[in-house]
């Protein structure tokens, strides 16, 4: 048995209280559980107890062949699991040294940037609505539902999308998705205008989150924060930046700094960062109509699963079918990291493979996980509500916290 | 600044450690090397502090099992510099009868849960860590889950028999 912390406070003289927040509480948006003690309204220590929808994807991941380890990360970070698809989907394409062609990139751009938006969706609206402000939530996720539903023209399902396979897509994007695409373009930038113009200069909304939880930038890095927390702290580490994957170094976009990293900040990179990912795509819509529309995937098909007509009617795709079913096909024995800016900050994929047809160790990075161990030291001293404002802005996701 | 060639890091390092750090490759033109948990933290603050290399950025710990291995239990390490845009990759190998490494919480407050998971799923002892607890698993269970004799499916289970499958 482990030593557990002294939740209560044995003092006979002590006012202090003790408050379980969580594990699932309403203001949490998850599974955590904190054990606060408070003095009044300010907390004195926090205890944070992690690990409630754990999965154990690393273990499962050992035994799944590559193509099935997709709907794992499906279920990492679910409010933008195209990251995670994408991510994966590279990390095993930089292992067997697979080249994507443009058109490829590009449409993983779109998806990748479309599920940035529906993240900070999420998060901005839900800051929102944790300061007393319903309305910009309500007004925003319309437009995650018409975010969803190009996902729904591309792969067929919303939430867990499982997107895409290992050298391209499973099928190309339909008029349809392109068609939303574009309403979509042509929608959005209104709501966020006005959802910008609803809080930037709110006098309630910025007395509630002006420095409120301000981290410095050598703290953050310390605590190697990533993502829109880091930049918020005025580092600009962007992975997309930094290290371009998927053809990012042919698009010209910004990467937005806060100064003192509090949650005013975060909210504002938020916001300027879905700025940047309209810029992106609509760049990447245009550099589309240069390339040649019926190319959706690589041309590797020791790797990529054949379409089911062409394995019953065709020999070659059904002896590639099932030399990949039955991880027939040798793979390098060694050890690949690679790394996609996901919404919350650097979502790395350490993969160790021993030439099977299953990884011998795969690890994530997740940035949820890194990003939120900082959450009881800097609660410290704070008042109740603004810590829970804090947990709001660090975007923490359950599924990306316990794997 | 651009990327710091791996040859270069390889001299920094040799100058420092002599034979104390091993390379053992470049996979994907990612510097791994390998040393002993004596070293280690005098490898990572000299990567941390040293005015070239600046490996500020703790990116990740984590660990891994060979069974077969003489020392089966490894520690893995990616730093990665900022201003240079470079990583590196640290490994560190321990016997199974003796899991302990220093801590590397003295130079990062990140690797604090960092360490805290590589212990839940390893069985790592990361002497000198301010709260080495379980974090993801029950604080009760008594055995390191990404150790490979650990098997993925609780094995007193009655209802996935393989004859029930044909198999």
């Amino acid at each position: 048995m482990q030593n557990h912390p002294v939740y209560t406070d044995n003092d006979p003289q002590s006012e202090l209280s003790t408050l379980n927040l969580g594990p699932t509480h309403p203001a949490t948006h998850g599974v955590f559980q904190n054990v606060l003690q408070l003095d009044g309204e300010r907390i004195v220590s926090g205890v944070s107890t992690i690990g409630y929808i754990h999965r154990a994807f690393e273990k499962i991941a050992e035994h799944r062949p590559f193509y099935q380890i997709t709907p794992l990360t499906d279920r990492l970070n679910y409010c933008s699991s195209p990251i995670n698809n994408m991510g994966w989907h590279m990390t095993v394409e930089k292992l067997l040294n697979i080249q994507t062609p443009k058109r490829v990139d590009y449409l993983r751009v779109i998806v990748m940037e479309l599920a940035r938006i529906a993240d900070h969706i999420i998060c901005n609206g839900v800051l929102g609505v944790d300061t007393g402000a319903f309305t910009g939530f309500l007004y925003m996720m319309e437009h995650r539902e018409a975010i969803y539903e190009i996902y729904e023209e591309v792969c067929g399902s919303r939430l867990t999308t499982n997107i895409g396979r290992i050298g391209g897509f499973e099928r190309n994007f339909n008029s349809r998705a392109f068609d939303k695409l574009r309403a979509f373009l042509k929608n959005f930038p209104k709501t966020l205008k006005e959802f910008e113009s609803l809080f930037n200069r709110n006098r309630i909304f910025v007395d509630r989150t002006r420095d409120v939880a301000a981290v410095s930038a050598e703290t953050a890095l310390s605590y190697s924060w990533t993502g829109p927390l880091l930049r918020a702290a005025g580092v600009d580490y962007d992975v997309r930046a930094m290290n371009p994957y998927s053809s990012y170094e042919d698009f010209d976009f910004e990467v937005p700094v806060g100064d003192n990293g509090d949650v005013y900040s975060r909210f504002l990179v938020r916001n300027e960062e879905m700025w940047q990912s309209l810029r992106i795509i609509e760049q990447a819509l245009a550099k589309l109509d240069k390339e040649p529309s019926d190319i959706f995937h690589a041309d590797v098909p020791e790797f990529y699963l054949p379409p089911k007509e062409e394995v019953y009617n065709n020999m070659e795709a059904l002896i590639y079918h099932f030399k990949i079913v039955m991880g027939e096909i040798p793979t390098p024995t060694t050890e690949v990291y690679h790394s996609v800016e996901g919404a919350n900050g650097e979502l790395g994929f350490y993969l160790v493979n021993d030439g099977g047809r299953s990884p011998y160790r795969l690890h994530f990075r997740r940035p949820s996980f890194i990003n939120y161990q900082m959450y009881a030291p800097m609660s410290r001293g704070m008042l109740l509500s603004d810590a829970i404002i804090n947990m709001s802005s660090l975007n923490v996701i359950a599924g990306e916290l316990d794997a | 600044m651009a990327k710091i060639p791996n040859e270069q890091l390889i001299k920094a390092i040799a100058d420092k450690f002599d034979t104390s750090v091993t390379v053992i490759g470049e996979p994907y033109e990612l510097l791994t090397v390998e040393t002993g948990r004596e070293t280690i933290i005098d490898l990572l603050s000299f990567l941390k502090t040293d005015p070239e290399l600046k490996f500020t950025f703790l990116t990740d710990i984590t660990g891994i099992h060979y069974p077969e291995q003489e020392k089966p239990i490894g520690i893995i390490y990616h730093l990665h510099s900022l201003t240079t845009n470079t990583r590196i990759r640290i490994k560190v190998f321990l016997e199974g009868t003796d899991v302990h490494i220093p801590t590397a919480t003295v130079l990062w407050d990140g690797a604090n849960w960092m360490e805290r998971e590589t212990y839940d799923f390893f069985g790592v002892i990361f002497d000198g860590h301010p709260d080495l607890r379980r974090i993801l698993n029950v604080d009760d269970m008594t055995a390191f889950p990404m150790r490979k004799e650990f098997p993925l499916e609780d094995p007193n289970r009655v209802d996935k028999k393989d004859f029930y499958f044909g198999r």
